[in-house]
């Protein structure tokens, strides 16, 4: 039953390690703009966005 | 089918801004444009293949008929090193407001800003803000190129004096969002390890309880000294000013569960309170970040900073350079281009003023300055440029120097419900807690007296009182929020539930700037009508615009317009179908002097008659006076003349106090007089000449017909549109202290089921981690029911 103390161990290590991630998480600014990334993510791809024609004959190739 | 193409001329739009398209000058790619400014941005867009801008949203632009000022200051190096938030040796990184961001084509457009110049290395919009942060190489590329660039394309960033004066407040909600996280970091684990404690172990399984207890207790070490420290820091620094404030029985309550802890887990009697100590830090952390509502896109602390732009052009032996505001002195010569703002109160030497004070009064039209006059600070030029020279420093200025009364400098003081209430909350639960101890220590108990005094500070211990304003409140905060009325702080709804006196601006306030009624004093046949109409429809000047929207539409046949000329600040001469036309102020026509102020026609040689504007009651108003009346006692402080009089004396009550031509200060004073009579006073007001009152008011409430525009340092800002439910906020203000004081009973009456097994020592660990979640959770569902119960009752938007 030793094996208890190592899993408690592992148990704490782990949930640290995602107080960790959110630390960083928030000081990196990820929760800072909540609102503008769902917009982005909307946007078309470079290609077809400004140049409709490039996209075709990329297709065509 | 002839109908409908009819239509379509009727409304054609303009591909850019959207606005009506009423010529057919501007037409590219079969694309109609309303004038120049906006088809040279599509043209800029096009050639540098960015047209998906035009593909997300119909007409994204916004037009830009008012051209950006000069922007020669930013070749100052000081300056710019003022403004950017970072430099090397040949990146630099700025934050720049752009108000113009209003949808998701502009985020497209302001992300992709490589493409027009390479040198701009990257650029993040952030929608809620409206600020976009660009990297770019300032070798190749200047920040005034940088700006002239973002301007062309129709979105010129805002800089004011504000951005100097940059304010560091979003470290302190870091902090407190770490906490929380610590908090629930050593909550959910102490939990874990309680639980074979609470389910009952066997003998086997006890040999770890010892293990149990010391994991917990270095979480409740982590949790009390990481997320708790501000707890005893604030109630130190309360008892030092002779105050109770709620934090000190919250303090003693968590030292009291940490000590007691430490005590069983040490000398291995139990298993002590950790798991409960987490949960507390948790859950009052919880209560205080919910309380910190913020909106990004409003701001409460607005003062003529964020107004004032940063550089001024002076003028010295015949050169014209840009120089910081803060440099300007009395005596200094200045050049005030169109659309710029006179930053301190200055003589008018040489041009035409045209000075619109929108921002200070509320006023909607531009008021006429002749020579030699003094011009106070905060009014935009509208028409071309003047030389001033400045009489008044800028923080002595007219409106500036509000700003140095001591009602700015001072903390407001108001004491909470909850601090009231803590006041005597403290000494009657430090007396249980002595009393129960020392009724044990003479039956010679010790060991029960120790446990009884531990377990009354920390059943006692007000949680779920403290947790019942914040929600109550954060809860009435959304329903205001929803309904068009954004409070800066909980604390505000507290203060707004006191109020016995409103008092009201006039212009702005409760007169709607946006719909002001033309009134045209004389007579106009049909012919005439159509002649200013037809004259007036070139002109964007916003009388002629109103005159123009005011007349029925001629939009089939206005007539040819020749030998058109407009003098800013003047008027316009024109020759319509053959007949002469003059429209403007009564000097232009050559009127002279004494006549009443208004725009005059003269067709032909003959005057006609002038229009003069009538200011616009907000709809509503009858309505919110009629229902604020009965509780409230009404004020009216106007910087106006008294033209109005007898028109607010029908509006109002009889016997309400109208006050008209006053000065900033002498609004910040009456409120001061009425507050020594022992009146709680909300001020209601929107101009930067408010700004006085507001502050010094129990509450401030700024008006804003456009809330993300400009608006004073104030308590709440309400959006115009919701003026109609001033009295239903003031009503459900009050209505929120009474959720409170009910949340309180309920919470009273779980201390005191807990406080009876606290007297009799017989508190076990687990019924403190029931009866302490249990209360938490009813005070936040009950809060909540309760909030939602009293906006449905009120119709207000949920």
């Amino acid at each position: 039953m030793s094996v208890l103390f190592f899993l408690i161990g592992c148990s704490v290590c782990i949930a640290l390690f995602f107080l960790v991630a959110f630390f960083w998480a928030s000081k990196n600014g990820q929760h800072e703009d909540t609102y503008t990334p769902s917009i982005r993510i909307l946007f078309e791809d470079e290609i077809s966005a400004s140049n409709p024609d490039d996209a075709i004959s990329n297709e065509d190739k | 089918m002839e109908t409908q193409t009819s239509r379509t001329e009727e409304k054609l739009q303009c591909y850019h801004c959207g606005d009506e398209v009423s010529n057919t000058y501007y037409i590219v790619d079969e694309h109609h444009f309303c004038c120049l400014a906006c088809q040279s941005v599509y043209q800029l867009l096009n050639s540098n293949k960015l047209n998906g801008y035009y593909s997300y949203n119909p007409h994204p632009g916004r037009s830009t008929k008012n051209n950006s000022g000069d922007l020669s200051y930013l070749d100052e190096e000081n300056i710019v090193n003022q403004l950017i938030d970072f430099k090397d040796d040949d990146c630099m990184i700025i934050t720049l407001y752009v108000p113009q961001i209003h949808c998701s084509s502009c985020i497209w457009l302001l992300e992709n800003l490589h493409k027009i110049n390479a040198n701009i290395l990257s650029s993040r919009a952030d929608f809620m803000k409206r600020r976009v942060r660009i990297r770019f190489n300032y070798q190749q590329l200047s920040l005034k190129q940088l700006i002239a660039l973002m301007d062309s394309i129709g979105y010129l960033p805002q800089i004011t004096l504000q951005d100097v004066v940059k304010s560091e407040r979003k470290n302190d909600q870091y902090q407190l969002i770490r906490k929380i996280a610590v908090a629930g970091f050593c909550f959910g684990n102490s939990m874990m390890m309680s639980f074979p404690e609470y389910f009952g172990m066997g003998s086997f399984e006890a040999t770890y309880a010892r293990l149990f207890g010391w994991v917990n207790l270095s979480f409740g070490l982590i949790a009390m000294l990481y997320s708790g420290r501000s707890y005893f820091s604030s109630s130190l620094k309360s008892i030092k000013q002779g105050r109770l404030s709620l934090d000190v029985p919250l303090a003693l309550g968590i030292a009291m569960l940490f000590i007691r802890s430490a005590f069983e887990i040490i000398w291995n009697t139990g298993p002590g309170f950790s798991d409960t100590l987490c949960g507390l830090l948790f859950f009052l952390l919880i209560g205080k970040w919910i309380q910190r509502k913020t909106y990004d896109n409003l701001s409460f602390e607005r003062d003529y900073k964020s107004y004032f732009p940063i550089a001024v052009t002076r003028i010295l032996g015949g050169q014209e350079k840009a120089i910081a505001l803060a440099d300007l002195a009395v005596g200094d010569r200045i050049l005030i281009r169109n659309q710029e703002i006179i930053p301190a109160d200055a003589i008018l030497l040489k041009g035409e003023a045209q000075i619109d004070f929108s921002f200070v009064t509320g006023e909607a039209f531009p008021v006429e300055k002749v020579l030699g006059e003094v011009i106070y600070a905060g009014g935009r030029q509208m028409a071309g440029a003047i030389e001033l020279e400045v009489v008044k420093s800028v923080s002595q200025s007219y409106l500036t120097s509000l700003w140095n009364q001591p009602i700015f400098s001072k903390p407001s003081s108001f004491t909470s419900f909850s601090n009231t209430v803590s006041r005597y909350f403290t000494p009657v639960l430090l007396g249980i807690a002595f009393f129960s101890a020392s009724f044990w220590i003479l039956s010679g108990d010790y060991t029960k007296a120790w446990r009884a005094f531990t377990a009354v500070l920390i059943i006692g211990c007000p949680c779920a009182l403290a947790l019942s304003s914040p929600f109550t409140l954060s809860g009435i905060l959304s329903v205001f929020d929803k309904n068009g009325f954004y409070m800066k702080h909980t604390l505000a709804i507290e203060k707004m539930a006191t109020v016995d006196t409103i008092v009201f601006d006039k212009t702005g306030t409760i007169t709607n700037p946006l719909d002001h009624k033309l009134a045209f004093q004389g007579k106009l046949s049909e012919l005439d009508q159509l002649l200013v109409f037809s004259v007036c429809r070139n002109s964007n000047h916003p009388i002629s615009r109103a005159i123009a929207n005011s007349l029925p539409p001629f939009y089939r046949a206005p007539l040819a317009i020749s030998a058109y000329e407009e003098i800013p600040g003047k008027g316009i001469r024109a020759t319509a179908d053959g007949n002469e036309v003059f429209i403007g102020t009564p000097h232009f026509l050559g009127l002279g002097t004494g006549q009443p102020i208004g725009t005059y026609i003269q067709l032909n040689g003959k005057v006609k008659g002038y229009y003069s504007i009538a200011q616009h009651w907000r709809p509503a108003l009858p309505n919110v006076v009629q229902q604020l009346k009965e509780t409230y006692s009404l004020h009216l402080i106007s910087g106006d003349g008294c033209s109005d009089q007898h028109l607010l004396h029908d509006l109002f009550p009889s016997g309400t106090p109208l006050y008209f031509n006053q000065l900033p200060a002498d609004k910040l004073h009456y409120i001061q007089a009425l507050q020594q009579n022992g009146k709680k006073v909300a001020m209601v007001g929107d101009g930067l000449n408010d700004a006085g009152a507001l502050k010094q008011a129990t509450i401030g409430i700024a008006v804003s017909d456009d809330i993300n525009n400009f608006s004073p340092a104030s308590d709440g800002i309400l959006s115009g549109t919701s003026f109609l439910l001033l009295p239903t906020f003031f009503r459900l203000a009050k209505q929120a202290m009474k959720i409170i004081y009910s949340s309180f009973c309920i919470s009273l009456i779980y201390n005191i089921i807990g406080l009876y097994f606290a007297i009799s020592g017989n508190m076990s660990p687990l019924f403190a981690a029931i009866l302490m979640p249990l209360s938490t959770i009813t005070i936040i569902s009950f809060t909540r029911l309760a909030v939602y119960y009293c906006a449905f009752k009120n119709n207000m938007k949920r």
